[in-house]
């Protein structure tokens, strides 16, 4: 049932700079083809290439067979991919936006999410659900959430979020080799920042935290979208002499929180940040965790920065809902002030 | 009688919505109610009648031997004994909840004897018979309902995938199941595979059952829809799912739909037959109403009396599935006793069997509660089950010290 495992290519062009949009399409094109049980499906994966052009090219180069636009109906998209699953497929499911998640949540949570358990590991359903997320394009309702603490509550699923463009390309190949079903949230606002990709690398494990950013005096942990705006701040600090740690989560469930628990020990301090709204969150999560494993180490209580407990305010407003350097800034400011 | 008509009050008497609380209805209203619930209509498909006269359809033949015949009774009487039987366990508390199948035998056998082994089954809940006709014992199935397991068959190996309780999830699911069957060309002649998906007339209204129509229709998917319609999904009737019979909405689809009598074995058989050839040979998917009647509760916490007529119960008596076959197999096939007693015997040993094994199943260890949530488990789950077997281990000292049991 396993894919094969991942091979990095003995000969390839070398290391290119690419956006994180073009290394999910450069992942997805070599999940295609080393394992011709991989598909790809979705509303506008095909022909168009995905609204944000993820996809771009993989049906030409793949065919209807393997790169399927699907009929309008996430409920469908996931259903029958959990269908295809048991029959031995490996679906790469696209939900166009966060907000259109909702109608496919009921095939996620009551038949993906449940079904290795329930058949006691006598069916596997090692399906990719690949959600862009988050706000910061100014777009209309329903195209700027973060519902991923709604998966990382769900047992039986796992859910990971890429911040750059070496992540994208390897946590979507290795989610995809995943024998279980893994949310693939990407931070859509940035999908087209630029990095360094060499593919001949070795990647990280997939279910693994990384510190992106050393530092002494504060720990801050985010992910997703949330990262950029975190080293940017913690660029800001380092001006005035404050040493941020950031630490990119990477996997949301299961959450890695060695790396955070061990930092914390360090620095005594933890700021979390995220797009989601702060109630009953992965950052409250977290928040309960690192008090329970550090209690005698925090100098500090932990502070969260996120979003508010508000549905996604209209676009004019969103500005001032996603947290940015200022706000992170000041979390910081308030942690090192006790 | 119009639909505006039923839903409105007759002592209403004014223009706008319909009063809240309808007047008591009509004795037309009554028999209208009573004929739509009991009558299939002029498109019903029907091989042997409820006197158990063998009648020809012009599209739906079938030639079957007395052998055959006789299979179909005693698989009929041994699945509806084991349904009556886990509806007593129920009772004598020894399982938790009941899903009963009965007076819905015919529809389930006719359908599960049209599957051949390299066919795919995807079933609701109230599948017991389907699971039969599968290689399942219905031992198998008791785990569900004592609270033991989630199902404990092989859903791979047998081809008949898990019980699904969410009301029409599993018809996505046998769409992209039959979707691989195509993309795999496991479909286009005689030895070509299909899958048939199991639901309710309740399960027709979910937007589910709708995505996978539309999608199965799109893709060429060798899937056989069949819907159990029994009139009653708890206590709401089939009127108040659809406006039109429901194998008619195939036509929207774009594929076909037939109606067949679920109470007629020899009809559910041959139309299941037809419909799966026509998936095996690519030309799928096919919808099939089977109409028939839920004789006893939705579940055993369900009261049907509060909802439904004592009438239209008797009504639906006179069509017995398995009354019917064995006035034919006495009159027109001449059967001897003998057999039928067999069958009963058979039946005793298989209840008897059933009742020992759900007072044997062993309760599931507490690390079971915590196996194969994943493929690949995570360190938290290792860590949760660890810190909980502690603590029940914790309980074990204990009464090891002060010997408390």
């Amino acid at each position: 049932m396993a894919a094969p495992a991942l091979e990095r290519p003995t000969a390839t062009a070398g290391s290119q700079t690419v956006t994180i949009a073009k290394a999910l399409n450069m992942g997805l094109r070599s999940a295609l083809e080393r394992d011709p049980k991989v598909l790809v499906m979705g509303e506008d994966v095909g022909k168009l290439g995905g609204v944000f052009r993820i996809t771009d090219g993989l049906q030409k180069d793949f065919g209807e067979h393997r790169v399927l636009d699907t009929p309008l109906a996430e409920s469908g998209i996931i259903g029958t991919a959990v269908g295809l699953a048991i029959r031995g497929f490996r679906p790469v499911c696209e939900i166009q936006f966060d907000g259109f998640i909702f109608p496919g949540f009921d095939q996620i949570v009551s038949q993906l999410a449940k079904l290795h358990y329930r058949s006691q590991g006598k069916v596997k359903v090692p399906v990719v659900v690949r959600v862009p997320f988050g706000g910061g394009i100014g777009a209309v309702e329903h195209h700027s959430e973060s519902p991923e603490s709604l998966f990382a509550h769900i047992g039986g699923l796992k859910v990971v979020s890429c911040a750059n463009p070496v992540d994208a390309y390897w946590m979507l190949q290795q989610a995809i080799e995943c024998d279980d079903p893994v949310l693939f949230f990407e931070p859509k606002r940035r999908y087209y920042e630029k990095a360094e990709l060499d593919p001949t690398a070795p990647p990280a494990p997939l279910f693994a935290s990384r510190v992106v950013r050393p530092g002494s005096a504060v720990t801050v942990a985010t992910y997703g979208p949330m990262v950029r705006t975190v080293l940017d701040a913690a660029s800001a600090a380092a001006e005035d002499g404050t040493e941020l740690e950031v630490i990119d989560l990477r996997t949301l469930s299961p959450l890695d929180l060695e790396p955070v628990f061990e930092s914390v020990r360090r620095t005594g301090r933890l700021v979390l940040a995220s797009e989601a709204p702060a109630e009953s969150s992965i950052t409250s999560e977290i928040a309960a965790r690192v008090q329970q494993e550090c209690f005698y180490s925090l100098e500090a209580p932990v502070l969260r920065v996120t979003g508010f407990d508000t549905p996604y305010p209209p676009s004019k407003l969103e500005e001032g809902y996603l947290p940015d350097l200022d706000r992170v800034l000041d979390a910081v400011d308030r942690s090192l002030a006790y | 009688m119009s639909p505006e008509q039923w839903t409105r009050s007759e002592t209403d008497g004014t223009t706008g919505p319909p009063a809240a609380t309808a007047a008591k209805p009509t004795r037309e209203q009554v028999i209208a109610g009573l004929r739509a619930t009991s009558e299939g209509g002029a498109d019903l498909v029907q091989l042997l009648t409820p006197e158990g006269q063998r009648v020809e359809h012009p599209d739906f033949d079938l030639d079957i031997s007395t052998a055959q015949l006789r299979d179909l009774y005693r698989d009929m009487v041994l699945v509806r004994r084991a349904d009556r039987e886990g509806n007593a366990l129920q009772r004598q508390g020894q399982l938790g909840i009941w899903v009963p199948l009965l007076g819905q035998e015919a529809a389930q056998i006719g359908a599960g004897r049209a599957l051949q082994p390299q066919d795919m089954a995807f079933p609701s809940y109230r599948e017991h018979g389907i699971a039969w006709c599968r290689g399942i014992d219905p031992t198998e199935i008791l785990g569900i309902f004592r609270g033991t397991d989630h199902g404990s068959w092989d859903p791979i190996d047998k081809r008949f995938h898990l019980y699904t309780i969410v009301i029409g999830n599993q018809c996505l699911n046998a769409t992209g199941y039959a979707m691989g069957q195509r993309f795999e060309g496991k479909v286009g002649d005689q030895g070509g595979e299909a899958t048939m998906v199991f639901f309710g007339d309740g399960a027709t209204s979910q937007g589910d059952v709708h995505e996978a129509m539309a999608w199965s229709a799109v893709y060429d998917a060798p899937v056989v829809f069949f819907c159990q319609n029994n009139q009653w999904a708890i206590s709401e009737p089939v009127e108040r799912q659809t406006r039109v019979p429901l194998y008619q909405r195939a036509s929207g689809y774009g594929f076909p739909g037939i109606r067949v009598d679920g109470n007629d074995v020899l009809a559910s058989l041959a139309v299941s037959r037809w419909a799966l050839d026509e998936c095996r040979h690519g030309n799928g998917p096919v919808l099939i109403e089977a109409f028939t009647y839920r004789m006893d509760a939705h579940t055993t916490s369900d009261d049907p009396t509060r909802y439904r007529l004592a009438d239209e119960h008797e009504a639906w008596k006179l069509k017995d599935p398995i009354e019917r076959l064995r006035v034919h197999l006495v009159r027109d096939q001449g059967v001897e006793q003998d057999f039928f007693d067999g069958v009963d015997a058979e039946a005793d040993e298989l209840a008897a069997r059933f009742r020992d094994f759900c007072f044997n199943i062993p309760e599931p260890p507490p690390e079971r509660m915590f196996s194969e949530v994943y493929a690949e488990e995570t360190p938290q789950l290792a860590a949760q089950r660890e810190s909980y077997l502690q603590y029940l281990a914790g309980f074990a000292d204990e009464a090891m010290a002060g010997g408390v049991r």
